[in-house]
């Protein structure tokens, strides 16, 4: 049996929130028996964006992830609820009986990912339908793909092996895989979202001029061994991405065939940019400013 | 034989009109809202028929009725049947009536009645939208932020979707570029705003009904000092539209001409017929007005500055961008985004149709960089280097840029030497020949706070690599830096660098691939700013196509008198305002000042407001409460959607209706004026009727209608509407255009759009400039420069004396050469506000910027109960209260104790504004940012004795209101210092101007708020 999933790129993400947007357009004010009462015009996030910004002044990013309804396969809500108040249809989606359910705010807090809301004055648990409505009417995807102007989201309704296969192509990943609840909303460049990043920029001083060095080789090492390696770009940075937050000591070397070569070490609490590097000419010297330094010298 | 015809026409009309009314129930309806005699007849009397309308029944005879209601008189049998016969010919009857052939007698609203029943017997049968498998009903609109699909179910709205093409529709473009093929998305991408809009519609701060503020009396005490203080009662629309009616008439009559101003907002809802330069105009010039002028407040720097060193007046001092989104992916190397945060703004209207583009960019490897003293949504899409640069610091980092380029020999000689000007004294001043100050990266790096090996390294790299300079929002033009006390030498360097590195050549132009998509520019269809049904030559681009193709009434403002809209407070308070002139018409036209009073004309004493709010919008908007208060304004109405800004500081409210709940017609982002071809942005080139999807909620009525009843009371409603409903006018508009040629009216009423074929591969127009740089004579879609402005040959060269890219500029020496704060050489002057405003910045040590919002469209879709209020970059909702946005940097707000999303206080000299504290290291220390155009103002009691705070978030109260530079009227709002503070709020805090039963403000209650009715679907 075919059935439905959602895979979303957080890269792709720009925070421009049509998917929240269409998502109330769909629900609030509509009532469609059978799948959802009307949403209320504000406080619930069916779907909802969060963003994570990485890094300090001189080396920033960010990035979005949305969120929803992950119409888990082994769904707390469904087990919450007992009564088939909440149930999963053969195609993956997870429905909320807007009738049946009245009354069950417990259903709300069953709910790990809380993206399960209470309608205080229907007195039932709300939350995404993957528009399931539509999809029966025929519509080849949700109001969320629909909307978004960068394809961020792809529903995809295949069976469970060819998602298994598409979750190795593309490296997806689920919220809180250790919950085993089995989400059926998958990302895809998540790290952007939940992993850290080591950067800096490498600098040389010549003629007495201190520039920007562009292709010095950057190894990121990890108690001796080398785990990753680099180019420095047009304005001398680099980075290193996907690292776990928390994870400890880091040393970065930093070689140019020219222009001599730098160290610089990185204890990984969050995301840190580590400032200039200055390369020097034979040198083992570890040199490198944090961003209030540099601030400061300015 | 021509006798007969005409009386067996007369005979005719009354078995048309009983068949009618007896097919179609709305028809019967409408025949019944009036009893009269229409008599119609030759003026020798030989030969007329009479009609009687009784209880919806009709009823002629042959002959000349002895006291008819109304009476149509043509002067002779041709101009009757040139009337009367089926197909008749706009422009022959607006001949006929022009030169008194025609002539309506009667009570202009009875008159207008049986021309608008009579029309409607053409359109009572057109089939309207698309009938869905669920029983709703597909009809099609258009937005400032795309066009839509709009599904409606018993009378409500039930969704709002892109448009999706069908197989039926044109087929999309293709690039090729570097081994890759590039089509676009076959759907309409909408903006945040219209995403959002059903909220709008069913918003709880809509008006419903007219409202009198309860302490005017027009009879008796008026207390203008009440304005914005007292609260609101419905009354009828008979006595609302009285007052307004015998208003106008008292001011014409005690005060004379001029009496009345009309400040206009700069957007409102999309469409060509009940847009503010389309009805709005009309209705203005048919009462006579006091303009307030409009400053080009998105283009500021581009108009008062760019332009004198390359022209494009006609452009406001933007470039041009035909070819490059092409261009731009097969050549460029590079591009660096400067102030340029298109992911914000889309462009303009263009939905998000240059996101695709841009993401092909970077799938491509395009290297991008980022100038901006925030890291915007485009940069953080995309990626690449950010340079975080000081607010009004820009052209120091320009200067710089180009010393490196002028020492190291990174620019195109050749090109300098051929197609510029003036480039010696240029090269003097950035080495500080000139000054003694040679503008090294060093140099800058003390006023823009961007490391010099940083801007060496971007030097070196735009001057070796093929790179697209993406100024502004548009690519082409705007930017939030244009808008800084510094604005103009922004943007003049902005030219200057492209000068430098081969303008036109492959690779080297202007863009953020958000303009110059490979449509069809051939086709016409008419954009906003050709002024719709206005009738208005002068301030319109009607003249130029729209006038002759759609032949309407011409019509005219006889008060030449003009205020400045960034003085109109001083006009009011003061009695006196000085301005400059926004006329793209020529480089010069800028130089001339204007001044209110004219002589002759009288001050104004009454406000026509309509639109969106002045207190977001314009700098230092507390002014305009003081103003709003002043004795001397007699009487103010606002005709709005809302309960929000403005509208709370009117006498009487007349509450109108959204487009949904009317008929337009409109192109998608097709503005025209003064950014032709505008559409340029969009993937698909997208016609479409606005349909009306539902009737207007309560009693709100549409602009037209509103206008055509007051003018009813003052005899104007015949020559306002020409007879004609707005769907009427839809198919003018319809007519004049090239769509006919393709698609049926009726087809056209049915589906709703059209999508005009992409522009054949072989056939797309040429690279903009490229032409100047292979000086060739000009080959671009472009009317201008006007053919008078061209100093040598027609079609070669550009708009400067020279005809030539001028370094020192030949229009300001020739203009203002002793203006010291406009120099002809684009000297650096730093900011007026700003660090080396060494008392203020003491005072207040943070720079704010405030750009346009990326959410609302300025205040379209902010407040009003809206679900972007939902969004966390636009508002934050705590303890009741939807507070508006500013980013802060961790530092700021560490050293005065404020942490993520905490109430804020900010505050300068010139007012007080609450925020949200939005702490991130996304803006750099000593910056904030923020948003300018919130919809509402709601002024609270927030500190000390008697501190008064905007608590809606309005940045403008805090902005200053001086002028870039002496000699200009460019907005600077982006120099503002400010301090701000962490904000609690004090106990029993409450917004003072309501609507019984309204939510006030932006407040929310809590969830026992009722929910709307609801549709089964």
């Amino acid at each position: 049996m075919k059935k439905w999933n959602l895979i979303i790129d957080v890269a792709k993400c720009e925070n421009c929130n049509n998917c929240m947007l269409t998502t109330r357009d769909e629900h609030v004010g509509n009532d469609f028996p059978g799948y959802a009462a009307p949403q209320p015009v504000h406080g619930h996030n069916w779907i909802k964006i969060h963003r994570k910004v990485r890094g300090q002044d001189g080396m920033v990013d960010a990035a979005y992830r949305p969120t929803m309804c992950n119409h888990c396969d082994d769904a707390p809500c469904v087990k919450a609820a007992g009564d088939g108040s909440v149930y999963k249809r053969p195609d993956g989606i997870v429905i909320i009986d807007p009738q049946k359910a009245r009354g069950r705010k417990d259903i709300v807090g069953a709910c790990p990912y809380n993206v399960i809301f209470w309608n205080e004055e229907l007195q039932l648990p709300q939350k995404w339908i993957f528009d399931a409505h539509l999809l029966d009417q025929g519509w080849k995807q949700p109001r969320c793909q629909q909307s978004c102007p960068t394809g961020v989201y792809w529903a995809v309704q295949v069976e469970d092996s060819e998602m298994q296969d598409l979750v190795k192509k593309h490296k997806l990943e689920v919220l809180r895989p250790e919950l085993n609840t089995k989400p059926r909303v998958y990302y895809k460049n998540l790290y952007r979202f939940d992993k850290c990043f080591i950067g800096g920029s490498v600098v040389a001083e010549i003629d007495g001029v201190l520039d920007c060095i562009s292709g010095a080789r950057v190894v990121l090492k990890r108690k001796g061994q080398e785990i990753a390696s680099a180019e420095s770009d047009t304005f001398g940075d680099f980075k290193f991405d996907g690292l776990d937050s928390a994870s400890g000591d880091y040393q970065v070397e930093v070689a140019h065939p020219k222009l001599g070569s730098a160290k610089a070490a990185a204890s990984l609490t969050d995301s840190q940019y580590l400032g200039l590097i200055r390369l020097q000419q034979g040198g083992t010297s570890t040199s490198s400013f944090s961003p209030a330094q540099q601030r400061a010298q300015a | 034989m021509k006798q007969a015809l005409l009386k067996t026409i007369l005979f005719g009309v009354t078995h048309i009109l009983r068949r009618t009314a007896k097919k179609y129930p709305s028809f019967r309806e409408e025949m019944k809202r009036r009893n009269c005699v229409v008599q119609i007849k030759l003026k020798d009397g030989s030969i007329g028929r009479h009609y009687t309308f009784l209880r919806g029944a009709v009823k002629s005879q042959a002959g000349i009725h002895s006291n008819p209601d109304v009476t149509l008189i043509f002067k002779d049998l041709p101009t009757a049947l040139s009337f009367l016969k089926p197909g008749a010919d706009q422009a022959e009857i607006l001949n006929a009536a022009k030169n008194f052939r025609v002539m309506v007698i009667g009570r202009d609203e009875l008159s207008v009645w049986f021309m608008q029943l009579m029309n409607q017997l053409q359109t009572i049968g057109l089939e309207v939208g698309t009938r869905m498998p669920d029983g709703t009903v597909r009809y099609t609109t258009n937005t400032n932020g795309g066009p839509m699909f709009v599904y409606v179910k018993d009378g409500r709205i039930v969704r709002m979707t892109p448009i999706v093409f069908d197989e039926k529709d044109a087929p999309s473009w293709s690039i090729q570029a570097r081994g890759k093929t590039f089509t676009p998305w076959r759907k309409s991408t909408l903006s945040p705003h219209a995403s959002g809009l059903k909220s709008m519609v069913y918003s709880d701060k809509r008006l419903l009904y007219p409202m009198k503020r309860v302490d005017f009396d027009p009879n008796g005490e008026r207390n203008p000092q009440n304005r914005g203080i007292s609260g609101y009662e419905r009354i009828s629309w008979d006595e609302a539209l009285d007052i307004v009616a015998s208003e106008i008439k008292r001011m014409k009559k005690e005060h004379g001409p001029g009496a009345i101003a009309m400040p206009m907002p700069s957007h409102h809802q999309w469409g060509n017929i009940g847009y503010y330069l389309s009805a709005l105009l009309r209705f203005g010039n048919l009462i006579g007005f006091t303009r307030v002028h409009l400053n080009p407040d998105s283009w500021e720097g581009w108009y008062w500055g760019a332009m004198h060193h390359f022209g494009s007046a006609l452009r406001l001092g933007a470039p041009s961008f035909y070819g490059t989104v092409e261009d731009c992916l097969k050549e460029a190397q590079q591009i660096v985004f400067w102030s340029s945060d298109p992911e914000s703004t889309n462009g303009l209207y263009a939905g998000f149709e240059g996101t695709q583009r841009r993401l092909w960019a970077k799938e491509l490897g395009i290297e991008f960089v980022h100038i901006d003293p925030h890291l915007n949504p485009t940069a953080q899409l995309l990626g690449g280097k950010w340079l975080s640069i000081r607010p009004g610091t820009d052209s120091a980092l320009a200067n710089a840029i180009m010393f490196v380029w002028v020492t190291e020999g990174l620019y195109d000689k050749q090109y300098v030497t051929e197609r510029t000007t003036g480039f010696d004294e240029w090269r003097d001043y950035l080495l500080g020949k000139e000054d003694g100050v040679p503008k090294t990266p060093e140099w800058q790096e003390a006023e823009t706070g961007i490391p010099a090996h940083l801007c060496r390294a971007l030097a070196r790299s735009w001057g070796s690599k093929k790179t697209y300079l993406a100024a502004g929002g548009l690519g082409a033009g705007f930017g939030g830096a244009a808008r800084t006390a510094t604005g103009s030498q922004w943007a003049r360097c902005m030219i200057l660098m492209m000068a430098m590195q081969g303008w036109g050549k492959p690779g080297i132009n202007f863009g953020n691939l958000q303009m110059g998509a490979p449509l069809d520019y051939n086709f016409y269809f008419p954009g906003y700013a050709e002024g719709g049904i206005s009738g208005e030559i002068a301030f319109t681009a009607s003249g130029i196509n729209n006038y002759q193709r759609m032949p309407h009434l011409i019509t005219m403002n006889p008060v030449k008198q003009m205020i400045p809209r960034q003085r109109l407070p001083e006009a009011i308070i003061d009695g006196y305002s000085k301005g400059f002139m926004w006329d793209g018409s020529s480089i010069e036209a800028q130089f001339a000042p204007f001044e209110y009073p004219m002589p002759g004309y009288s001050k104004i004493h009454m406000l026509y407001r309509y639109g969106g709010s002045t207190f977001g919008t314009i700098a230092k908007s507390g002014r305009f409460e003081q103003s709003y208060r002043h004795p001397s304004i007699e009487f103010v109405v606002n005709q709005s959607i809302w309960f929000e800004g403005d509208a709370k500081f009117a006498d009487i409210i007349l509450p109108a209706c959204t487009s949904f709940e009317r008929w337009d017609i409109s192109e998608w982002a097709n503005c025209a004026g003064y950014i032709h071809h505008n559409n340029a942005q969009l993937n698909h080139r997208v016609v479409t009727l606005q349909h009306k999807c539902i009737e207007p909620l309560g009693e709100s009525k549409s602009d037209y209608q509103i206008y055509l009843e007051i003018l009813h009371r003052l005899g104007l409603g015949a020559m306002f509407s020409e007879g004609c409903s707005e769907l009427d006018w839809c198919k003018r508009v319809f007519d004049s255009t090239d769509l006919p040629r393709y698609v049926s009216w009726k087809e056209f009423v049915k589906k709703g759009y059209h999508v005009i074929p992409a522009e054949a591969e072989n056939m797309r127009d040429p690279v903009s400039m490229r032409w100047y740089a292979e000086d060739r004579p000009k080959d671009v879609p472009e009317p201008h420069p006007l053919p008078s402005q061209f100093s040598g040959e027609f079609g070669k060269g550009l708009e400067t004396q020279s005809g030539k890219l001028e370094f020192v500029s030949s229009s300001l020496l020739r203009g203002q050469a002793d203006n010291p704060e406009r120099p002809a050489l684009n000297r650096y002057l730093p900011a007026w506000e700003g660090p080396h405003a060494k008392e203020l910045f003491e005072k207040y040590p943070l720079q704010m910027i405030s750009t346009h919002p990326r959410y609302s469209f300025h205040t379209y879709g902010d407040g009003k109960d809206s679900v972007l209020n939902d969004i966390d970059d636009h508002r934050i909702f705590i303890n009741g209260y939807y507070y508006w946005v500013m980013k802060v940097n961790p530092q700021d707000a560490a050293k005065r104790g404020i942490h993520h999303h905490q109430p804020i206080r900010v505050f300068n000299d010139r007012g007080s504004a609450i925020f949200v504290a939005d702490v991130s290291p996304l803006v750099g220390p000593g910056s904030m940012k923020t948003f300018e155009s919130n919809a509402d103002y709601d002024p609270v009691h927030s500190h000390g004795v008697d501190g008064i705070s905007d608590r809606s978030g309005c940045a403008n109260v805090l902005t200053s209101p001086r002028p870039q530079q002496q000699g200009t009227e460019g907005m600077a709002a982006n120099s503002c210092l400010v301090e701000m503070e962490p904000w609690t709020p004090p106990a029993g805090l409450k917004s003072h101007v309501q609507i019984k039963g309204m939510p006030p403000s932006n407040e929310r209650p809590a969830a026992s708020a009722k929910a709307a009715a609801a549709v089964r679907v």
